[in-house]
């Protein structure tokens, strides 16, 4: 049972896990060597993350054996895989935001442990390996990339053999993805093995020593990254290769949409405010505002959308006209459209069938009667939406809650599409999607740029933001900075505004103060 | 002298009249702490209270009458546990009928005793200590369920903020996916939980048919229980706060006597809501402030838990 040279540290054979009736994990066969770093690639839905909850026990396999050093683990738990040397960062719910850092990691600290001893510990760890944390802050005030720096010290206090990381820089800047891998690499060169979960190529590419690609549920491939170009491995992933995006130059006219001044305080526990946001969007643009989720965004969306009316009318303009006192009626009726974040409960109603949902922000004058609902008009409209749009399955009394995130989104930008707007607010429109899906609802933002509407996209995806934007901002902090055009500025100098940093490339990220970004 | 008097008993009386009150609140606090919203406390008081008075009835012994009322309120949470957490029946609807179900139990049960009277002495004091001045009194001449919540207050307290199984019924509360994917165990934590709440309503149910009023009537809590989840919300769920609303309730209530003796021509009901009343809009007022709460709201209240 030692740990021999060529012995896999950890070894799957035959995992199979279906839910209901769909496969996620497939027979799948793997193997991790010591010191190794393992990426674990695929698409959305490709069974990642299943995979990882069962070699982490979180979830059982219906069926085949996970060997530990050769030996096999047929009953595992999380608690189980711990005393292993098993060690989990998620992607979602392993902190607990309502209690401090120091203890978030003295509810899995071994018995007997006291928060006197931990805290030491703690600086010891978080000095070796350069991962600054304050033992005192609740988690729940932190930002999303310091959370996950105490979710890996709260890992490493364990001295795991192996490391599970999921999708660990999509809540990241580029630069404090950069710190991530530095700390990876220090960790392998000490012997720890780590399964780096991910469908970044570029990311895999530079940091992996070897990737299993995974694609509808099955080992597809098991390469080396480094000797691979980005093509081939998309190629593996995804089975064909996704065209780009036709993105002509741009022909921007006159203003269309305006924020002024606009401050405000957040409304929800934690949030963060704006302070002084400014930007305007002329007719046949895209304007593309950047930043980590968390930074002001939700409270800039309700202020734009006219969920939140709290401004004076001058803060938010649409065609010059005064609509910051306006609600989501009136800002709707003057030709604006939002396309939210969350796809169910706001964007759609989950549990009601597509044709309902049309009826859910349009107000064509054809569709009431006497304050009843015409079904033929609505019907006639849901159709057209599903078919210009190519949402599947092509059923209007399906429940907006059945159809997968790409179809629905599609049907949702349909739905607002359709109305022929003026202006359009979308935010994270490709959040989840797979790259087909994406491609589409980006293409559709680009189409409509052509026909000279105003559009504003929010997103965390920088390439996203490259790939469809004319000028770019960064959200930072509820302070917005001053806008870019997508040609001359960089995914660089983008991150590292995103941070709160200065250009220059000093002071510490998230904590750089308000606006340090103007400075 | 006559004056110092007055003052010193009022003062009793408010910390007797808040015992009940602290007592089901903390029980609810450290239930609502684990994610679990029990609206049957009214209900649990209730059959606490009848079990209580029928045991201290039938055996003269008011020690066992209060662990009979403990023991009958943790067997009714227990019910409401193995429906909403087992069954995963909804917490509102289990917690609203729990109520119902336990106003009915306790009339049952004290069907026989409705308005005879317990023999009961009044707290004898602890020798020489209650004979000081004032302090005397004050500190050592309560009933003894009313140190018992005292001590219970300061065990909440202590559990909470400093024990490593304190630390682990708020993560649970706060985000059970993630304490279940760390290996913490979310039922039974909850559990435990519930039938801690359960029995401390007992206790607070016992106290008012034993101690406080120690005469059988029907519905005799008169919505004490529903006071005492309010207080847990509007305290943030945080126990000193708890302790804070249930003496601003015992204080309204023994003026409100008072002054119905004096007879100053007032509705004598407008009286008997005053605590009510009072103890709603001071926390309200207190807890006004949306964020803070919503920060101390546990994360997962009301909301099921499936593996």
């Amino acid at each position: 049972m030692g740990e021999g040279p060529g012995q896999p540290r950890l070894k799957l054979r035959g995992i199979h896990k279906t839910y209901s009736a769909l496969v996620a994990n497939d027979r799948i066969d793997l193997d991790v060597m010591p010191s190794s770093i393992h990426a674990v690639l695929g698409e959305n839905g490709a069974g990642k993350s299943t995979l990882m909850k069962i070699i982490y026990g979180v979830t059982e396999a219906d069926a085949g054996t996970m060997f530990w050093n050769g030996a096999p683990q047929p009953h595992l738990s999380p608690a189980r895989a711990r005393q292993l040397g098993i060690g989990m960062v998620f992607q979602h719910f392993s902190l607990f935001p309502a209690l401090t850092v120091l203890e978030n990691i003295l509810l899995f600290a071994p018995k007997g442990a006291t928060r006197e001893e931990l805290r030491s510990t703690l600086k010891t760890v978080s000095a070796e390996y350069g991962i600054p944390v304050n033992p005192d802050d609740v988690v729940g005030r932190l930002g999303m990339g310091e959370r996950q720096r105490v979710e890996i010290v709260r890992c490493l206090l364990q001295k795991p053999k192996l490391l599970i990381l999921d999708e660990p820089t999509s809540v990241l800047t580029p630069q404090a993805a950069e710190d991530l891998f530095v700390m990876l690499r220090r960790l392998a060169a000490n012997g720890c093995s780590i399964l780096y979960i991910s469908h970044k190529l570029h990311e895999v590419r530079e940091l992996c020593h070897t990737a299993t690609v995974l694609k509808a549920g099955r080992v597809v491939a098991t390469v080396d990254p480094r000797e691979e170009s980005e093509d081939a491995l998309a190629r593996h992933m995804l089975g064909s290769m996704v065209p780009a995006i036709r993105h002509d130059a741009a022909h921007a006219g006159a203003e269309r949409m305006s924020v002024l001044a606009l401050s405000r305080d957040s409304e929800v526990a934690g949030g963060v405010g704006l302070d002084d946001v400014n930007l305007a969007v002329r007719c046949g643009e895209i304007f593309g505002i950047a930043g980590i989720a968390g930074n002001g965004q939700a409270e800039l969306l309700e202020a734009l959308s006219g969920e939140w009316v709290g401004a004076p009318a001058e803060c938010v303009c649409l065609d010059g006209a005064p609509m910051g006192r306006a609600g989501v009626r009136a800002r709707r009726r003057a030709g604006l459209v939002y396309v939210p974040e969350e796809r169910l409960g706001r964007g759609s109603v989950p549990g009601m069938p597509l044709r309902r949902n049309s009826l859910l922000t349009t107000g064509f004058a054809n569709f009431f009667r006497g304050g009843l609902i015409r079904q033929g008009p609505v019907d006639a409209f849901t159709r057209r939406c599903i078919e210009e749009f190519d949402v599947r399955p092509a059923d209007g009394t399906a429940n907006a809650d059945a159809l997968s995130g790409g179809n629905l989104q599609k049907f949702i930008v349909g739905r607002e599409l359709l109305q022929s707007p003026k202006a359009v607010i979308a935010a994270q429109p490709t959040w989840g999607l797979d790259v087909g899906a994406a491609r589409a609802i980006r293409q559709l933002l680009v189409d409509l740029r052509e026909d000279g509407v105003a559009i504003l996209v929010v997103s965390e995806d920088l390439d996203e933001l490259f790939a469809i934007c004319d000028q770019i901002a960064v959200l930072a902090n509820g302070c917005l900075s001053e806008a870019k055009s997508a040609s001359s500025t960089s995914v660089e100098e983008i991150g590292r505004l995103m941070s709160g940093r200065p250009v220059a490339g000093v002071g510490s990220p998230l904590q750089g103060g308000a606006c340090a970004d103007q400075a | 002298m006559a004056e110092a008097d007055f003052f010193i008993f009022i003062a009793v009386a408010t910390l007797t009249a808040a015992t009940p009150l602290l007592l089901a609140a903390l029980g609810e606090l450290v239930s609502e702490r684990s994610g679990v919203l029990n609206l049957g406390v009214e209900g649990m008081m209730l059959v606490g209270a009848s079990t209580g008075f029928a045991v201290a009835a039938g055996s003269q012994s008011l020690a066992l009458a209060v662990l009979a009322a403990i023991a009958a309120g943790a067997v009714l949470s227990l019910l409401f546990g193995f429906l909403t957490l087992t069954c995963m029946a909804n917490q509102v609807a289990t917690g609203l009928a729990l109520t119902i179900f336990g106003t009915g139990v306790s009339a049952y049960i004290g069907s026989g005793y409705t308005g005879s009277a317990l023999e009961v002495a009044g707290p004898a004091g602890i020798a020489y200590l209650s004979e000081i001045p004032v302090l005397g009194p004050l500190m050592f001449s309560l009933e003894p369920l009313t140190y018992f919540a005292f001590l219970m207050l300061a065990g909440v307290w202590w559990f909470l903020q400093r024990s490593r199984a304190g630390l682990t019924l708020r993560a649970v509360g706060d985000a059970p996916e993630a304490a279940h994917a760390n290996g913490l165990n979310v039922l039974r934590v909850r559990y435990l939980a519930v039938m801690f709440g359960g029995a401390m309503a007992g206790a607070g149910g016992a106290f008012l048919s034993v101690f406080y009023t120690p005469v059988w009537v029907e519905n005799m809590t008169a919505g004490r229980g529903w006071i005492a989840i309010a207080l847990v919300v509007f305290a943030a769920w945080k126990p000193t706060r708890v302790l804070f609303g249930a003496l601003l309730f015992g204080g309204v209530t023994i003026v409100q006597f008072q002054v119905q003796g004096i007879n100053l021509g007032i509705p004598t009901q407008f009286l008997s809501m005053l605590p009510y009343a009072a103890t709603i809009v001071v926390l309200v007022v207190i807890s006004s402030d949306r964020i803070k709460i919503g920060l101390s709201t546990p994360a997962s209240l009301g909301v099921p838990f499936r593996r």
